[in-house]
């Protein structure tokens, strides 16, 4: 990837985005952008549609567990430009029980990764189309990779060494 | 022939079903007999649940061949007589297996191949059933991370072992006594 387009994504993002954009590292070829929570929908139609992102692929999806900090969680997006062959990570932080707007509407392929997000650590996307869990039985109390939930679970007939409910 | 020979009576005694088991129960040649076909095809669910399934597939192709023993996939309950559990049980799966498991005929086996079907394996974890015994009556327990097929092979006839020793059903269900065959 050639230096300065990094610097020039940074710089078309602020141009077109101003205050939204909080923090922008860059590091090693890898470009990581936060942004604020209510316009991620719009900063990703922007990367997917601009000439000079062109991130038409969504790798991934993912939640971070922060107990300590404020907002609690981070959701992190990983794009992929084919076409230009870079990479580009977008994040917000979310607090407990704030809900995210979905991207659901500019990849497709949202819907699952959302859902698995939702599943791991109970963040609710506003505007999707079927979140419900998608690893875990629908009865699945809890959400097994917030840090609070125990590694072994709770105690029950499939497992005896989990933790006893309170 | 056979029946001018025969010192447990006259073709009469063929007439009930009574009959029919007292002789069975009776005749040294009839339990060999019965526990030869039970033990030469046993018909294993198609069944894989992670890693393991690998080396139970690699034990059913051609290197260890377990057709040679009569033991050959079927991809129903209905039709099979041992389950394979063959892989890490998580408690999402377990209510299918269990399912599965009152699917099939009587009498039935179940093979708990590797670590994670014995008692859970590596995984001790939220997710994970901590042993197949949890879910289902296990009569043989492989361990190994996988088992190599040998093992498998070795389970196999274990479990064949333990049926030949094993008084069929339907005495017990009659109320027959087990008779000794002087062969212990
Ligand atoms: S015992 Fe090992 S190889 Fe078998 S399913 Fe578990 S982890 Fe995989």
């Amino acid at each position: 990837m050639v230096k300065s387009s990094k610097e020039l994504f940074i710089q078309r993002l602020r141009e077109r985005f101003g205050t939204a954009l909080l923090d922008a590292v860059g590091f090693r070829d890898e470009l990581t952008c936060t942004v604020r929570k209510d316009s991620i929908v719009e900063v990703c139609r922007f990367v997917k549609e601009d000439p000079a992102f062109d991130m038409k692929f969504l790798s991934d999806i993912l939640g971070v567990d922060y107990p300590d900090e404020v907002p609690r969680f981070e959701v992190i997006y990983h794009l992929l430009s084919i076409t230009k062959r870079t990479r580009l990570r977008l994040k917000i932080r979310v607090e407990d029980g704030e809900s995210v707007p979905t991207v659901t509407g500019v990849w497709k392929s949202a819907n699952w990764h959302e859902r698995e997000v939702y599943d791991m650590f109970g963040i609710v996307f506003t505007g999707h189309p079927n979140l419900k869990r998608i690893y875990l039985p629908d009865d699945w109390e809890g959400f097994p990779l917030r840090k609070d939930y125990p590694l072994r679970g709770y105690k029950d007939d499939y497992n005896p060494y989990g933790e006893e409910k309170e | 022939m056979l029946i001018k020979e025969n010192p447990y009576g006259g073709v009469a005694q063929f007439t009930t079903l009574d009959n029919i088991l007292h002789f069975l129960r009776t005749n040294p040649v009839s339990k060999k007999v019965m526990d030869w076909g039970r033990t030469s095809s046993l018909w294993p669910m198609t069944f894989g649940l992670a890693c393991c399934a690998i080396e139970m597939i690699c034990t059913a192709c051609s290197r260890y061949d377990l057709d040679r023993m009569g033991i050959i996939f079927r991809p129903s309950p209905r039709q099979s007589d041992v389950m394979v559990v063959a892989g890490t049980m998580t408690k999402k799966i377990a209510p299918t297996v269990k399912r599965l498991y009152d699917q099939m005929a009587e009498p039935r086996w179940v093979i708990a191949q590797g670590g994670c079907a014995s008692a859970g394996g590596p995984y001790n974890t939220y997710a994970v059933v901590q042993g197949t015994e949890r879910v289902i009556p296990v009569d043989v327990f492989i361990p190994g991370c996988p088992p190599r097929p040998d093992a498998l092979v070795f389970g196999f006839l274990q479990l064949q072992e333990k049926i030949r020793k094993e008084q069929p059903e339907i005495f017990t269900q009659r109320g027959l006594a087990p008779v000794s065959h002087g062969e212990k």
